[in-house]
């Protein structure tokens, strides 16, 4: 069975966000990227997929600009067998990208698509579900077990009261939450590998996808600073405040 | 000129701070209060390719420049500075014995040392022979087919935990200075050998140093590396790579006090401000970053160099070292100052940072010694002009 795994380059998830001073944006200017980490969950159950014989080839895909191929190469270091780069400096949106990995699942027909859930830039949670709306492909989103039994995947979810275990006919689509698994880190000789094998770079014409924004960005402005915390005399207190001040009661 | 760093380079630094991350960061402090070898970790940088970095392709290690070593080291230094620090000795000596030693020693040696299963050590000062090397006692007496190894060597790096011994002793007269000293690789546990107590020092504590005894310590002929006579020079050979390495361990150290200072000044507030309103503290903060700045280019042009075969490359090794780790140290000081009263305690790392730091301007060659080294090149015919090149 051949996995398909889509990884987006973000923003590195230690570094502090800032605004731009015009507000348009999030400032990208010399800041540290890396690797999704839902993606580097999806592209770690690939691998272990293909560890345990299940998947017998891993494409790692991402959609994004020319610098984007960083993340391509990380994924082939950590066990991907070959990538594809679908290459634009538009900033792409949920839809387009979904649009985007539906052109490259009818090219390669794999038997699963592993996302993941979200990305940490744009936290949409969206792609994987559009993809499995424009593919026809079932899905089991937030993962956090994936068994393939035969034809069918067993998908344990994780949602709000606890877990649920669906069951998908394959090919279908899978997005990682977090409790999935512990990636695991690059060695130093896989990266060194990484660089011969195969990356293949293609542009949004060549699926025939309109990348133009269907959203207007408005404003961006960081979250309000957080006040410092009060100590309340009693409960009575505590519930009046909760009712008055806060309204949440 | 460029100074951008290429993919490549991006790719080990990003493997290397995700190393760092994953088996070093969060255990550091502990195994700095218990002083404890994490070996088990050490196996594991072995697997992930940090024990062979930059031994030849042909002989099993990554064969990586100089420079990529030190883009490495920096990022795993700010997981745990002491570990890393053990991580370049071990680099520096399995590369000696790669560069130099015979086949059967490789096929014996070199697999294990690159994937971590055998730990090496480094073996030069003697307790009367530190910053003059070159007047070592230690003898290697050629008995048949065997050298024969009598002496003591102090400091050892890892002895006591680690399974070869990459020794310098002497093989010509007693007084035959540099020239009368060869390499050797002895076996750990070869008999003769016993070992000393682990010395009770102010940091670097994640790894064990030792005197190392030498009573009769019987070594085969093919254990020598390189020629008789060469030892001392290959002894300096690895030194160069070393200098930059723990150079490198001074640029991260001094990298995480920078991020932690400017975190820090960010949140404490004092006077009803936060910190970093303060100018005072904010020109600190400049001094640091333009100081591991300047050092930071310092220590890739030496590594630089290096990769180059330059002839001069050893003095500027030597520059470098002498260069990054004093920074390193004042920049680990400069921010437990930053930090007042939680710096000088061990909630904090930068206390830690402060000790392990420090003796990076002792050892590999004090920095009186790298001054020794660069001002005996000054006297050359042309060497300051050369230096604008
Ligand atoms: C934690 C630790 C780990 C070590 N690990 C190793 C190891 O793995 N392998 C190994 O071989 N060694 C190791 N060393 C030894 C280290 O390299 C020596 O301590 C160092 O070379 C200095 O030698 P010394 O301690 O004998 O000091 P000395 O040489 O006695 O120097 C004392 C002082 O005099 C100064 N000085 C000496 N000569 C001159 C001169 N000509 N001009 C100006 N100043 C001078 C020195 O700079 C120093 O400040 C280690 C040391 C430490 C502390
Ligand atoms: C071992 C130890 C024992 C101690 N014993 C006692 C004791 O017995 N009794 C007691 O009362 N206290 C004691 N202290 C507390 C000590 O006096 C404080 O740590 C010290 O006054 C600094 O305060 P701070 O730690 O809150 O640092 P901060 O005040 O937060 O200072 C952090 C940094 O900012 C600098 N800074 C702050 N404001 C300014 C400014 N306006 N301009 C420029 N720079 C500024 C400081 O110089 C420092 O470098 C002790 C501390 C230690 C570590």
């Amino acid at each position: 069975m051949k996995v398909l795994v889509a990884v987006k380059r973000v923003i590195d998830y230690n570094v502090k966000i800032r605004v731009k001073a015009d507000h348009s944006d999030v400032d990208l200017t010399n800041v540290k990227m890396a690797m999704n980490p839902f993606c580097e969950i999806a592209v770690e159950e690939a691998v272990r997929l293909k560890e345990k014989g299940v998947a017998t080839e891993v494409v790692a895909v991402t959609v994004g600009p020319k610098a984007a191929q960083e993340q391509l190469r990380t994924a082939l270091a950590l066990g991907a067998d070959r990538a594809i780069h679908v290459e634009t400096d538009d900033k792409v949106e949920s839809l387009a990208v979904a649009k985007l990995l539906k052109g490259v699942v009818d090219e390669e027909q794999p038997g699963l698509v592993i996302l993941g859930k979200q990305a940490i830039d744009t936290d949409n949670n969206q792609t994987g579900q559009m993809l499995a709306a424009l593919s026809g492909m079932p899905q089991g989103t937030f993962a956090s077990e994936v068994k393939v039994e035969g034809d069918s995947l067993q998908v344990t979810r994780e949602i709000d009261g606890g877990l649920q275990t669906v069951s998908l006919s394959l090919p279908a689509i899978v997005t990682t939450d977090l409790r999935l698994n512990e990636p695991r880190y690059a060695k130093l000789p896989d990266i060194m590998k990484a660089k011969k094998k195969p990356l293949e770079t293609k542009t949004p014409a060549d699926y025939g996808v309109d990348t133009g924004s269907r959203v207007t960005l408005l404003k961006v402005e960081s979250p309000a600073e957080r006040k410092g915390g009060i100590k309340v005399g009693s409960v009575d207190e505590l519930v009046d405040k909760l009712k008055n001040e806060a309204k949440v009661l | 000129m460029n100074f951008s760093l290429t993919d490549d380079h991006r790719a080990l630094q990003q493997a290397a701070a995700d190393f760092a991350y994953a088996e070093l960061q969060a255990h550091a402090a502990r195994w700095d209060a218990e002083s404890h070898f994490p070996i088990d970790v050490i196996q594991r940088a072995g697997e992930a390719g940090f024990l062979g970095i930059y031994i030849p392709e042909e002989f099993g290690g990554l064969g990586l420049s100089r420079l990529s070593a030190s883009l490495i080291f920096e990022q795993l230094a700010q997981g745990c500075i002491s570990t890393t620090a053990y991580l370049t000795i071990h680099n520096m000596a399995s590369w000696m014995i790669a560069q130099w030693g015979e086949p059967a020693v490789h096929e014996a040696w070199l697999p294990k040392l690159i994937e971590g299963r055998a730990l090496a050590s480094y073996c030069l000062t003697e307790p009367g022979a530190g910053s003059d090397a070159a007047n070592l006692r230690t003898r290697a007496v050629k008995d048949g087919d065997a050298y024969v190894i009598n002496g003591s060597k102090m400091f050892i790096s890892g002895a006591g935990a680690t399974d070869v011994l990459v020794v310098m002793a002497r093989t010509g007269d007693v007084d035959s200075g540099a020239k009368g000293i060869s390499a050797f690789l002895v076996p750990a546990d070869s008999a003769g050998i016993t070992y000393g107590k682990n010395e009770e020092k102010m940091g670097w504590k994640s790894q064990p140093t030792r005197l190392v005894n030498f009573d009769d310590v019987r070594v085969p002929v093919e254990h020598r590396l390189g020629d008789e006579g060469d030892g001392f020079k290959l002894a300096m050979r690895g030194l160069d790579g070393g200098r930059v390495n723990i150079a490198s361990c001074s640029l991260g150290a001094a990298q995480l006090a920078l991020t932690l200072s400017r975190d820090y000044l960010q949140t404490r507030k004092q006077f009803g401000h936060e910190l970093a309103t303060f100018q005072a503290l904010q020109f600190k903060l400049a001094d640091m970053a333009t100081e591991l700045a300047s050092a930071r280019l310092m220590v890739r042009h030496a590594a630089w160099r290096l990769d180059q075969g330059d002839p001069e490359a050893t003095a500027h090794c030597a520059m470098a070292k002498r260069l990054a780790t004093d920074m390193g140290f004042q920049v680990c000081n400069e921010a437990l100052q930053l930090h007042g009263g939680y710096g000088y305690i061990k909630e904090y790392p930068l206390e830690r940072l402060v000790r392990d730091t420090r003796v990076h301007q002792i050892l590999e060659g004090t920095n009186e010694i790298m001054r020794v080294i660069v001002a005996r090149r000054l006297f050359a015919e042309g060497m300051i002009e050369a230096m604008q090149a």
